[in-house]
């Protein structure tokens, strides 16, 4: 038994298996895993299955497919660009600053990830909606209605998307070393110079990591588009909601277009992934 | 302080569970039931008064729009019961051999102009679903609601203009309710259960009836709480209940 | 007034208390050494100007930098101090070139002189060829020769250096060592070595400040540190030997002496001995007989736990013994005593 167990360890030793990397992952690891790539890739590949490839064409040059392809690329890139320039400096203000309620700032920032985007949507309506609490001086001042707008969609996206660009950024600011930005003082620079040249180039690969996703989650956001937004071809319905539509009445347009949103969404992802998330 | 938070929520939700649980004994044969959206009220009163009758059948209401049901039921979806509110889709689903039995007509409904209480775009018609200053909300014509309003608006020969197309008709009730929409065209029944919503007829002229089917879907693994869930819809209380919410009875 | 550097620092954190008086005059280099939490890190960030004092002032030159009582505060990026960082605290997204060229650019400098003069500096540390690399890319001891020339390129008041060999290994320190003392000799203004290491404190500065628990336990040369230590941490970390001599292989020839050392070595090196690596014996020792020799006791120095004794020739150096084994030797000024020391306990730097 014991000769046994010497045995093993010193043919172990020869040949040098225990210090070589892995090869294969153990099945512990392995089938869990493969079980969890298989929720993410039977979906797709279901989607692929049904698709009307040889109609595809014809299904997307469709007006309402044109002007819901249009809608939300405005509407994706637009959240994005908004939630960048108002997600940073929240991020900035949650990581640099104490103030009283920080945390429930925090909390309330984040809630729009975890709120069923319908109530999100509802809650939109409530706050900006033409009675809303603040769409209703609004509308008194200028005439200006949000929903049923395409500036409602965008809204509605930012609504959703921004958590994400303040949680990636902040977590960016909260790891990144402070002695840089003191180097960079000690240096000789303001302000101004310390955030341009030093805090923002260091934290860039999570800022593009940010805008990716605040993309990605306003591309596909539904429920608060719907709720606040409404459905109108040309001005509200964006893909997924002309998906939804469609799925009702004409189920090849629908897989169409989700087919669409499928290969963009990816593209952009790895894309984005292969030029900065390897560096970053 | 947070963990304790963290904690006491699960302990609520664990209670929330078991105590669900409790209720909802294991024995109780489950029916689900998928009805179009504008039958939510009623079908609510029907459940409540079905389950008091027969406490060893457990009603599960799927609401939603008719056709939305229609795919998930073509998807194979493992409903027992189906009641759209069209005839058409009934059909339609009969044609894939997943009705069991035939379906019979249980109500009838009609549409009707919707503006929030105090009428704020001054709405008296059809021909104001066209004024471009109004914000007007239609159901989208993929579902039945929005087939039977363009069949209205193309009797009465009006052009609407409408700023959103729902795809559902609770959505577009809704923001009638809230007044973020001036007008819109819902079935009667909708507005009958509203607050802060006012009815302004159609002429029956342009008007259409929906017919609102019911039948038990062949998939079934409940026939007998299957049929006595339809046979209670079609039976005298549930006729008293659906016409307390506003349709016509065949 | 005078110029060069006129401070007190003061300086109240929970549990911490420091203050220090700390002049340094232009062209002088002071080493502040301390154990880890003596309060040199706050020094540094009250001189540098990222932690305001509480009490005291600091002068430079003619300039009030930062006085609670009347209120002045000057920003780090309007002190004129350039710090060279513990671990360099290079730019990581900027190239060697750029992170010398900063504090130009950070001044105003056009971006094509900033670079001239850059690529000016690097050659003075000897980089020229890898101005276009990245931090991640360089080794620590060039890293340190960035962060030099980055400290150095905008021509500061005053020099601070945070513990700028902490992260190298002993043949990089050499070279670093080699390249500070020569720009620390061309320094007009006044410099501020912190360190723990006290080979590097003797060997670089003109005057060294033992700061422990937030206060200075001593302040002096480097001889009288050495050879006078005011406090336990200072007879422990300043008390060492520094032996400096010639070395060919493993032999270390100092004046007529020869010592074995446990790594090949040629040239001029220094080498270290700790006190308590010497150990005292009244007749010829066995074992490794290299390393041993005889000589006499000039001088014997009582600390509360231990005894410094102070050898003479052939090779001066101080051992430290207990208080026991003093008395069970019974030495005295004037013994005649063996020392031995083991090779590995002998530590070697480049010279």
């Amino acid at each position: 038994m014991t000769e046994d167990h010497q045995d093993s360890i010193g043919t172990s030793r020869r040949s040098g298996s225990r210090f070589r990397p892995a090869r294969r992952p153990p099945a512990f690891i392995a089938v869990p895993a493969a079980i969890g790539l298989a929720l993410f890739a039977l979906p797709v590949l279901g989607l692929l299955g049904r698709a009307p490839w040889s109609r595809l064409a014809t299904l997307l040059g469709s007006d309402m497919a044109l002007e819901a392809l249009r809608l939300s690329a405005i509407s994706s890139v637009s959240a994005a660009i908004i939630s960048l320039f108002l997600g940073v400096p929240v991020a900035w203000i949650l990581c640099r600053y104490e103030f009283p309620g920080r945390s429930l700032v925090r909390g309330l920032v984040l809630l729009p990830m975890v709120l069923p985007p319908v109530v999100g949507g509802a809650a939109l309506l409530f706050a900006l909606g033409r009675r809303g609490l603040v769409g209703s001086p609004l509308y008194e001042a200028t005439g200006i209605v949000l929903p049923f707008s395409t500036g409602g969609v965008i809204l509605a996206g930012v609504f959703v998307a921004m958590p994400l660009m303040v949680l990636t950024v902040e977590g960016a600011l909260r790891g990144l070393d402070h002695r840089f930005e003191r180097a960079a003082e000690t240096l000789g620079a303001g302000r101004w110079t310390v955030l341009r040249r030093v805090t923002i180039p260091m934290i860039a690969p999570s800022v593009v990591a940010g805008i990716a996703l605040t993309w990605a989650r306003a591309l596909g956001e539904f429920g608060a588009t719907l709720t606040f937004a409404g459905n109108l071809q040309g001005r509200t319905q964006t893909l997924p909601l002309a998906v939804f539509v469609a799925l009702e009445s004409d189920r090849d347009t629908a897989l169409a277009l989700s087919l669409v949103m499928v290969v963009v969404s990816l593209a952009v992802i790895v894309a984005l992934r292969d030029h900065w998330w390897r560096n970053g | 302080m947070a963990r304790r938070l963290i904690a006491g929520s699960f302990a609520i939700l664990l209670f929330v569970s078991c105590a669900g649980a409790g209720t909802r004994g294991s024995d109780r044969v489950e029916v689900l039931v998928a009805a179009a959206s504008s039958l939510t009220d009623a079908f609510r009163d029907i459940e409540a008064a079905f389950e008091e009758a027969h406490p060893g059948i457990d009603v599960v209401l799927n609401l939603g729009g008719s056709s939305l049901l229609r795919e998930q039921i073509l998807a194979r979806a493992p409903v027992d019961a189906f009641a759209p509110a069209n005839v058409a889709i009934m059909e339609e689903v009969r044609a894939a051999g997943l009705v069991s039995g035939s379906a019979r007509v249980f109500a009838r409904n009609t549409m009707t102009i919707a503006v929030p209480a105090g009428n704020p775009g001054g709405v008296t018609g059809l021909d104001d679903l066209a004024r471009p200053e109004l914000l007007v909300g239609l159901c989208a014509e993929t579902v039945p609601c929005g087939r039977f309003t363009r069949q209205i608006l193309l009797k009465a020969g009006v052009t609407a203009r409408p700023d959103t197309e729902e795809p559902n008709v609770r959505a577009l009730l809704t923001k009638v309710e809230r007044g973020e929409l001036d007008t819109g065209i819902v079935y009667a029944t909708d507005v009958r259960g509203a607050d802060g919503v006012i009815a302004i007829a159609i002429p029956e002229v342009y008007n259409v009836t929906t017919d609102y089917p019911v039948a038990i879907m062949s998939g079934t693994s409940h026939p007998e709480a299957a049929t006595a869930f339809v046979a209670y819809v079609l039976s005298d209380e549930g006729r008293v209940l659906l016409g307390r919410h506003g349709f016509e009875l065949p | 007034m005078r110029t060069g550097l006129d401070s007190r620092l003061t300086m109240e954190r929970s549990g911490f208390h420091l203050d220090m008086a700390l002049g340094i005059d232009p062209g002088q280099t002071v080493a502040l050494l301390g154990p880890n939490g003596a309060g040199k890190t706050t020094a540094v960030g009250a001189l540098a100007g990222l932690v305001p004092l509480d009490r005291g002032y600091i002068r430079l030159d003619d300039r009030v930098l930062d006085d609670p009582a009347t209120g002045t505060l000057v920003g780090p990026a309007e002190r004129r101090i350039g710090v060279m960082f513990q671990d360099g605290v290079l730019f990581p997204h900027l190239s060697a070139l750029e992170n010398v060229a900063f504090g130009l650019r950070s001044r105003g400098v056009p971006r094509r002189e900033a670079r001239r003069r850059a690529a000016g500096w690097l050659e003075a540390v000897g980089l020229d060829q890898l101005s276009d690399h990245r931090p991640g890319r360089l080794s620590g001891g060039q890293r340190q020769r960035v962060a030099l020339a980055r400290a150095l390129i905008t021509e500061p008041s005053m020099l601070l250096l945070d513990e700028p060999f902490s992260a190298l290994d002993v043949s990089s320190r050499a070279g670093l060592r080699r390249l500070l003392q020569d720009h620390l000799a061309g320094f007009p203004g006044p410099s501020l070595l912190i360190t723990h290491d006290p080979t590097e404190a003797f060997l670089l500065a003109d005057r060294l400040i033992v700061l422990e628990n937030g206060s200075v336990a001593q302040e002096g040369s480097a001889d009288q540190v050495r050879l006078r230590p005011a406090s336990p941490y200072a007879a422990d970390l300043a008390g060492v030997n520094l032996v400096v001599g010639t070395a060919s292989g493993r032999v270390l020839t100092v004046g007529k002496h020869r010592l074995l050392v446990p790594e090949a070595a040629s040239g001029q090196v220094i080498a270290t001995i700790h006190p308590r690596a010497i150990s005292i014996h009244l007749e010829r020792p066995g074992g490794s007989p290299r390393n041993s020799w005889p000589t006499r006791i000039e001088r014997i120095d009582h600390h509360a736990d231990r005894v410094r004794v102070q050898t003479g020739h052939p090779l001066p150096v101080t051992a430290e013994i207990t208080p026991d084994a003093q008395t069970g030797l019974n030495l005295a000024p004037g013994s005649e005593v063996w020392l031995s020391v083991k090779a590995t306990e002998i530590q070697v730097n480049a010279g």
